[in-house]
């Protein structure tokens, strides 16, 4: 590493140069991981087209066009009022192109969140319990290996199957409702119905990153330094949250990237089964669900969402793998 | 005299203290009744085996035993609180605060994620409710007062870029800059190679002056002791077994065990075939020995020390010993008896040193 030269080097500019390289470290370790260059560039293409889906289309996200020659329609089919849809129309002449773009918010921004608060939740849980041990580590680690061992899509399809096929709404502020409406460009109503769903994967999301961060709070909490932090007057919360929770945070970062993908999966094969989020709301999973009744006469039905659905999970997976090396200060170069 | 500098202020006191760990194998009695005091700006050195409760009282004082151990007996007073009595959060107001402590690992009590500015900084933060810059600012402050050398720069350093002699000063810095009544130093020096130890020794001494912090010295090393305590307590099994003022333990020794502690510390350029030790190694803390606790390894055993354990007893003004060799009451079973001989020959010291294991460590 760079230290040598750091403490030999001008010490008033040490601090950005001290700083900067760590970062500089991983970002050059990740760029040499080519697929996992390539997935992040793809990832970037499809982030900012779902970000700019309402500018580059010019199409309503329900409109559905009465002038479309057939429903569903091939790629590059032109209506009768000359204009073209890119990646055709499907079963109710609503635009494919459009609908994929608008989908790409709604998958990734549920994948996001559920991603950041259930490894958020799952990690802060973990470190107390490896912590703390004993009865809070017993409890805690059996409520998590209870959850491991109950078969996951079963359950879920039930809880979904209650909650959102009976528009069942959690109160929630007012702002959370429209922050999401906002990021989904769908009504708040829509917005609401997918933090349950949210809430619904959190529910098992938590269960890896508990583990992990359980793990490494449990050596860590027997380290010297933490003895150090606890003569030097810190509290309890204090070592678990400040010191703890960022010395195990490169294995969460890379078990969040993985799981990004997994959650991505998940929700579509919700959406797919008729008990993820509900149309008009479109998802890649409930734009495969209605492909599904077309999909051998019109093969490219299931294609337009699939397609993006593999590059993302996929793509995250890589960028997991990438991130594992490139965090992992064993790697010198 | 170092003890013109002393003020007559009792700063800690600990009283009968009695510290047990709970384990699968049994009670570990690793503190069995421990009395002594530390006055205000004193340097007190408390000197054993491993394994004889140095380590085990301090942490006792600092309330840092773990979920196993306890303090099943005793009291230890700082400035009129009794430390034992309080709750965890006014304990945690006291720790880093009014006591510090160092390590004798002093890299590894260091979080590796954080730059060490920032971890002294911090305690800073948590005890004196300074802002981020203004403890960013002080840390830089207490670094150059440990002389660590260009300290803006070095505070952007992460632990494992600075080296062991550095990151004890960064702890020291740590300890002091509350400015705390008392310093615990648990072997502050033992990982240090001798040049660095000097140096660590040498800062120690002139901040004690500058801030007037008391010291306990925890250590097995002689020369640690001689350098810087002022009053010493050497313990065995948990218990102090003598306690005096430096020069006098230096001079006489009224405990045996205190005797061949200081028999084996080797003399610089003197040749000779046999190795001074003490035979055997510290007792099992589960299983304690009847009566006084060194006897199965004390040349001068008698019955009388199978049979009752010595109390403490000021035989001498200021120096007190726990030995029925020294108390009134029995010391004439030894009359004529002459110093016993600690050193052992070829063969003889590797089954004594075997046999020591860990006396030596």
């Amino acid at each position: 590493m760079t230290a040598t030269a750091r403490t030999i080097g001008p010490s008033s500019r040490a601090e950005d140069a001290t700083q900067e390289s760590q970062v500089r470290v991983v970002f050059r370790r990740f760029r040499r991981h080519r697929l996992a260059v390539i997935s992040a560039i793809l990832l970037l293409v499809i982030f900012g087209a779902s970000l700019l889906a309402p500018v580059i289309t010019t199409f309503p996200r329900d409109a559905i066009d009465v002038s479309s020659p057939e429903r569903p329609a091939p790629p590059g089919t032109v209506s009768r009022d000359g204009r073209m849809h890119l990646l055709g129309v499907d079963h109710l002449g609503r635009d494919l192109f459009t609908r994929v773009l608008y989908a790409a918010r709604v998958s990734l921004t549920i994948a996001f969140l559920v991603v950041l608060i259930s490894e958020t939740f799952g990690s802060l849980l973990g470190a107390v319990a490896g912590f703390y041990g004993g009865r809070v580590d017993m409890i805690l680690s059996r409520i998590n290996e209870f959850m491991l061992t109950i078969p996951q899509l079963p359950i879920l399809l039930i809880i979904s199957a209650i909650l959102l096929k009976r528009d069942v709404v959690l109160p929630m502020p007012g702002f959370v409702s429209r922050l999401l409406s906002a990021l989904l460009l769908a009504p708040e109503r829509e917005a609401q119905k997918v933090v349950v769903l949210v809430l619904i994967l959190v529910l098992f999301g938590w269960l890896s990153a508990f583990r992990l961060m359980r793990g490494m709070a449990l050596t860590l909490s027997k380290q010297d330094f933490v003895e150090a932090l606890r003569a030097a007057g810190s509290s309890d919360a204090r070592i678990i949250f400040r010191h703890i929770v960022p010395n195990g945070i490169a294995p969460i970062l890379v078990s969040a990237s993985l799981n990004l993908g997994a959650v991505i999966v998940l929700e579509s094969a919700l959406s797919f089964l008729g008990l993820g989020v509900q149309d008009p709301t479109p998802t890649w999973g409930n734009m495969l669900d209605f492909a599904r009744s077309y999909m051998f006469k019109h093969p490219w039905l299931p294609l337009v969402p699939g397609i993006p659905l593999v590059i993302v999970s996929m793509g995250f997976n890589f960028i997991g793998d990438g991130l594992r090396d490139a965090l992992d200060p064993r790697l010198k170069r | 005299m170092p003890n013109d500098r002393l003020k007559d202020n009792v700063l800690i006191k600990v009283e009968n203290l009695h510290t047990h760990f709970f384990t699968e194998d049994g009670v570990v009695q690793a503190v069995n009744g421990v009395d002594f005091a530390i006055r205000e700006g004193e340097v007190m050195g408390l000197v054993g085996e491993s394994g004889s409760g140095k380590s085990v009282t301090s942490l006792s004082i600092m309330r840092l035993l773990g979920a196993s151990g306890k303090i099943v007996d005793g009291k230890v007073w700082l400035k009129g609180r009794d430390l034992s009595q309080l709750t965890e959060e006014e304990m945690v107001k006291i720790r880093g605060n009014e006591i510090s402590m160092i390590f004798q690992q002093p890299t590894s009590c260091l979080n590796p994620v954080f730059q060490i500015g920032a971890q002294v900084a911090e305690v800073m933060e948590i005890h004196q409710g300074l802002g981020r810059e203004d403890a960013w600012q002080q840390a830089i402050e207490m670094f150059r007062k440990v002389g660590i050398p260009d300290p803006e720069g070095r505070a952007r350093n992460f632990p494992h870029e600075i080296s062991g002699g550095q990151a004890q000063r960064v702890m020291i810095a740590m300890a002091l800059s509350t400015v705390p009544d008392l310093l615990i130093a648990d072997e502050p020096t033992t990982a240090l190679d001798v040049t660095i130890q000097a140096q660590i020794l040498d800062l120690m001494r002139r901040l004690r002056t500058e801030t007037g912090t008391a010291i306990l010295l925890i250590t097995h090393d002689m020369g640690v002791i001689a350098e810087m305590a002022d009053n010493v307590a050497v313990m065995y099994a948990g218990q102090i077994v003598e306690y005096t003022d430096v020069n006098t333990l230096f001079e006489t020794q009224l405990h045996p065990y205190t005797e061949g502690l200081l028999a084996a510390i080797p003399v610089l350029g003197e040749v000779r075939d046999t190795l001074a030790v003490i035979p055997g190694s510290v007792p099992n803390l589960i299983n304690l020995p009847p009566g006084c606790k060194f006897h199965p390894r004390c040349p001068y055993a008698k019955p009388v020390c199978v049979a009752e354990m010595p109390r403490l007893d000021e035989v001498q003004p200021g120096h007190k010993v726990r030995c029925h060799m020294r108390l009134p009451e029995t010391m004439d079973q030894w009359a004529g008896v002459g110093r016993a001989d600690w050193h052992f020959f070829g063969d003889e010291v590797m089954e004594v040193v075997e046999m020591a294991g860990e006396a030596q460590s």
